[in-house]
């Protein structure tokens, strides 16, 4: 059966409470979900302050002034700051977003702060996308073509290249996929909305020639067919895009090839 | 744990090359049960409380029987299809999965036999 509850070593217990910054007048208190491989310990929720004066707006922007000022060993993925790289994709404030692109200004109350759900941690924030990134490279996200290669490009006209946008933005950050309960309860065979929406990119693209077979790929009861336009994802997208739309794109491409 | 590469766990046992019909007779029924389920309504409504021979009656009329055996059929197949993608979503356990797969076409095809073989005994004349 799925399982609803957490199992127990997954249990969340109340963590630490950080002291308060000397001398700082305005002050956000931040809820972060911790949890480490080095000892038995169940997850815990660490409390932090953060000077939001000494600090920038952005959710990224505490987290790393809690990490270089108050607590050295909290871990979490970033690299850009500004939404391109997908790094910094976590639970906070009960949404999946980008701690880089989301500003602390839009919650009300203490921010909590976890790593994006269901999937396993590593530390702390950081969860294990091996998964994910394997489902990625199942679909075969490249450019498939059978017809002798053209000695400059492979030429596309300017309305087939539209086709591509709201596609080709996605950054792969997981927040989508680890939103959606058909992912959550079947992710080791569904392909999730991510992964989805990409292989709609490489499938609607007007320069593949492997459309047929990449359709093949996905014609199963559980890659293709577990999404029931739940619209988590559509919701949740960092970037706006709209993965169950693509989704529901390939499955009219599976109708469509058949009557 | 297995030492299998994650890419070879995703891939798995390849792809079903099936889905489609699933899906596709999942939208043809629910469009076919709009009509049939109001007619099914309006015809439950009309005969709410009535007596056994006036139902009978309007059973031996060979359009609503025929209405009601379609109604039937139809819902019957959306009930088995949608209870299917139930049992897939939540039941993890092979075993169990596959019992219940094929408990969920007894229950059906019981239920749709009795129900057909109610019809057509009330439309012959009870």
């Amino acid at each position: 059966m799925v399982e609803l509850a957490l199992p127990k070593n997954s249990q969340i217990s109340e963590g630490k409470t950080w002291p308060k910054p000397a001398g700082a007048g305005n002050l956000r208190e931040y809820k972060v979900y911790r949890w480490s491989p080095d000892d038995d310990a169940n997850p815990r929720i660490d409390t932090y302050y953060v000077d939001v004066d000494d600090c920038g707006p952005m959710v990224l922007d505490a987290l790393l002034w809690i990490k270089n000022k108050i607590d050295p060993t909290l871990t979490l993925r970033r690299s850009c700051r500004e939404g391109i790289c997908g790094s910094c994709a976590m639970n906070i404030d009960g949404t999946n977003t980008l701690a880089c692109t989301k500003g602390a200004d839009d919650i009300n109350g203490a921010v909590k702060i976890y790593p994006l759900p269901h999937l396993p941690v590593v530390k702390d924030l950081v969860p294990d996308l091996t998964t994910f990134y394997a489902q990625h490279r199942s679909i075969e996200p490249w450019l498939k073509t059978v017809s002798p290669t053209p000695a400059k490009e492979w030429k596309q006209s300017k309305d087939d290249r539209a086709k591509l946008d709201g596609l080709y933005e996605c950054i792969l950050c997981a927040c989508c996929s680890t939103s959606c309960p058909s992912y959550w309860w079947n992710g080791d065979r569904y392909l999730g909305p991510a992964v989805l929406l990409q292989a709609y990119r490489w499938l609607i693209d007007s320069r593949d020639e492997a459309t047929g077979e990449r359709l093949d790929n996905l014609e199963d009861p559980f890659r293709l067919y577990r999404c029931h336009t739940i619209m988590n994802c559509a919701q949740t997208c960092p970037k706006g895009l709209n993965p169950a739309k693509a989704i529901a794109e390939i499955k009219k491409m599976m109708v469509e090839r058949r009557v | 744990m297995s030492l299998r590469t994650p890419l070879g766990r995703v891939r798995g046992l390849g792809s079903a090359r099936e889905g489609t019909e699933h899906f596709w007779r999942q939208r043809l029924t629910a469009v076919a049960n709009v009509p049939l389920i109001v007619f099914f309504v309006v015809f439950l409504v009309a005969h709410a409380g009535a007596p056994y021979a006036e139902v009978t009656a309007s059973l031996s009329n060979p359009i609503v029987a025929v209405l009601m055996g379609m109604v039937l059929v139809s819902a019957l197949i959306h009930m088995r299809i949608g209870m299917q993608v139930i049992i897939e979503d939540y039941i993890h356990g092979e075993g169990a999965k596959v019992a219940l797969l094929m408990l969920n076409t007894f229950f059906t095809v019981l239920v749709g036999a009795l129900s057909i073989f109610a019809v057509l005994k009330l439309g012959f004349g009870g």
